[in-house]
């Protein structure tokens, strides 16, 4: 990667590894700054669940010398830091014998499926739309279509996604209300699950994408009324250069590098959106995953999955970052 | 960046002798987006008056209705007909959905004005300082949006709401302006750094304006529409964490509010039993608040810049 210089590069990863510190330092002190030790609590909420609970103050006295609890917090700090870099997460409380690991492990593909269909699918028809607001050579119909089509804009993926599993899973049953694949079958490469996945996937991945290309158009659009006003756009007209090239090459390709920054920038609500949807539709992902061990006060479960989630979403903004330089050649030259 | 290439356009404040001219029919202020936004947002608020002046608000309260009624000229899968005591029907626990309304939304509402009005007061702060002093505490500040953007809110929110269980919608609110100061920040601070080179600061700066006068006598008026954009903005992300932690069942439980009242209406399956006015009722408020928030955003960024404006 030619293009990046090395303090671009330094600076980036500095973020993303002192995000990952932030992120896990914050799990780490939030149930310890709360009033009352977290074991009792879940004890407390156990023997309110089931009237009562025989040898609580054993139970409680076992649970924190098995996790350590004991200890001076510095020693369960690094503990729970070098944990984390090994990639304990430790264990679900609700399902014991399963590790957080594994049940996250479970059900991260899905939302990085459904997350980054719905990215590519709104970025790209976000840009296109915003971009043919602009242009001269756009048919008028598409003119008038585009802004219609962006009503549901700032409309939170949430409500977008109730609206349509209504409409479409309920009032219509065109699609599935739930889960990622049918009920009863047994995810396998084959032509059949795989578009069996993309029938459910349809109304998530939409409740995202309808709400939210409209802000990328928006986007584009100031971009590209700017870039209009250049020097370059007179002269590659003067040139006579066919209307699509001008659009390609000297509009779309100078207006999509902010919008890129931009895409980093919205990484962190966008994950925020997708958590809710996948609740609404009961998609098998993180979301889901979130939501059930907030059911069952699964606090280990809960603190492993919004880590992971993170993780992920620093990882996608470093990507992004780091490719931005190698789309626009100027950053490497000004050495930032 | 976008916001490097846009100020240049910024108004200069007072304008010249011909815009005060023209000040009437050219007043960026009056376009169509941020008054029918605004309009929109009053509308609903005198609704909302009129139904406290007009409605018994006690209503939403549990039990306090018939169970499940449709909306009046409805009915529901029992066969009963919606009735004018209730002309938006009731839900599963008893509950005027009219009433709820007029509970709900301002709560709602409230909670986002909380949130974004704290966030931005720390974000003019901070980005102020980044801006304007520059040095280390703009190397530390920008470190620390870039870390705050990265994180998903949502996510340390839900860890630090598991802790402390449900809450009261202040508290709520404090919460979610603990991550909503980042976007501003950022956005001041760029706006902040392109203005501080331009030629009315310099020139301040030369004429030995003090720093506190060139910061709110100089760079603050032109910054105002800018503030207002970030601030509707701000508000828009903080109702949507609001919303998004009710919804998974962390709002107040007694008098709900808007984001509760799709929480319960899940938890009963309402979707699947076609009780379509309990999370319709929210959901369609809540989408109009939000279709109006960023009607004014659009209106604030065509003031900000007439780029823009002359597009249309």
């Amino acid at each position: 990667m030619g293009g990046i210089s090395l303090n671009y590069l330094v600076r980036r990863l500095l973020v993303f590894f002192l995000t990952l510190w932030v992120a896990a330092t914050l799990i780490f002190i939030i149930p310890r700054l709360a009033p009352g030790d977290p074991i009792a609590a879940m004890v407390a909420r156990l023997s309110y669940q089931a009237g009562f609970v025989e040898n609580s103050n054993l139970i409680i006295e076992g649970w924190k010398e098995r996790f350590g609890l004991n200890d001076p917090v510095y020693v369960q700090y690094v503990r729970y830091l070098t944990g984390l870099l090994r990639g304990d997460l430790g264990y679900s409380m609700a399902r014991f014998p399963s590790t957080v690991s594994e049940l996250v492990g479970r059900a991260l593909p899905w939302t990085l499926g459904l997350v980054g269909v719905a990215t590519v699918i709104f970025f790209v028809v976000g840009n296109l739309c915003g971009a043919l607001l602009v242009w001269n050579k756009t048919p008028r119909m598409v003119r008038v279509m585009i802004p219609i089509s962006m009503m549901f804009t700032s409309i939170p993926p949430l409500l977008a996604g109730l609206l349509l599993v209504y409409v479409f899973g309920f009032l219509f049953k065109w699609f599935p209300q739930t889960y990622s694949y049918g009920f009863g079958m047994t995810p396998a490469l084959t032509l059949e699950f795989i578009a069996n996945v993309i029938h459910h996937g349809f109304l998530p991945a939409m409740a995202i994408v309808l709400v939210t290309f409209g802000y990328w158009a928006l986007g584009m659009r100031g971009m590209m009324i700017t870039i209009e006003g250049e020097d370059y756009m007179i002269l590659a007209q003067a040139k006579g250069l066919k209307p699509f090239y001008v659009l390609y090459r000297y509009m779309i390709r100078n207006a999509i590098l902010p919008q890129m920054t931009a895409l980093a920038v919205s990484i962190g609500t966008l994950v925020n959106g997708a958590v809710l949807v996948e609740v609404i539709f009961n998609y098998n992902g993180m979301g889901t995953l979130i939501f059930t061990a907030l059911r069952e006060q699964d606090f280990g479960l809960i603190q492993g999955t919004s880590f992971i989630l993170i993780t992920t979403s620093a990882l996608a903004v470093l990507i992004i970052d780091l490719s931005y330089p190698l789309i626009d050649p100027r950053i490497s030259l000004e050495g930032r | 960046m976008a916001e490097d290439i846009t100020v240049k356009d910024a108004p200069v404040a007072g304008g010249t002798k011909k815009a005060g001219l023209l000040n009437r029919f050219d007043n960026p202020w009056l376009n169509w987006k941020f008054l029918s936004g605004a309009g929109i947002l009053g509308f609903m608020f005198f609704l909302i008056f009129l139904g406290y002046q007009l409605w018994d608000t006690d209503l939403a309260l549990s039990a306090r209705a018939p169970l499940n009624l449709p909306p009046v000229g409805f009915s529901n899968w029992r066969g009963q007909e919606g009735i004018p005591e209730h002309p938006l029907g009731t839900e599963n626990s008893g509950r005027d959905m009219l009433a709820l309304w007029i509970v709900g939304t301002p709560r709602t509402i409230f909670v986002g004005v909380v949130a974004a009005t704290v966030g931005m007061i720390a974000g003019i702060i901070l980005g102020f300082m980044a801006g304007f002093l520059g040095g280390i505490f703009d190397d530390v500040i920008r470190l620390a949006v870039d870390i705050a953007i990265t994180i998903p809110s949502l996510l340390v929110l839900i860890v630090i709401q598991a802790v402390l269980g449900r809450v009261d919608l202040l508290t709520m609110a404090l919460l979610i302006s603990l991550f909503s100061w980042a976007t501003p920040t950022r956005y001041i601070r760029a706006q902040v750094l392109s203005m501080r080179e331009s030629g009315y600061v310099q020139m301040a700066r030369l004429s030995g304006v003090p720093v506190r006068d060139i910061m709110f006598k100089e760079i603050m008026p032109n910054l105002l529409p800018y503030l207002a954009a970030s601030y509707i903005g701000n508000m828009q992300g903080a109702i949507i964490s609001a919303v998004g932690l009710e919804v998974l069942g962390f709002g107040p439980q007694r008098i709900p509010s808007l984001g509760v009242a799709i929480f319960f209406s899940i938890e009963a399956g309402a979707l699947f039993r076609n009780m379509w006015w309990w999370w319709g009722v929210p959901t369609v408020t809540l989408s109009i608040v939000f279709v109006a928030l960023l009607l004014i955003s659009l209106g604030l960024d065509e003031v900000a810049n007439p780029r823009l404006r002359k597009a249309n």
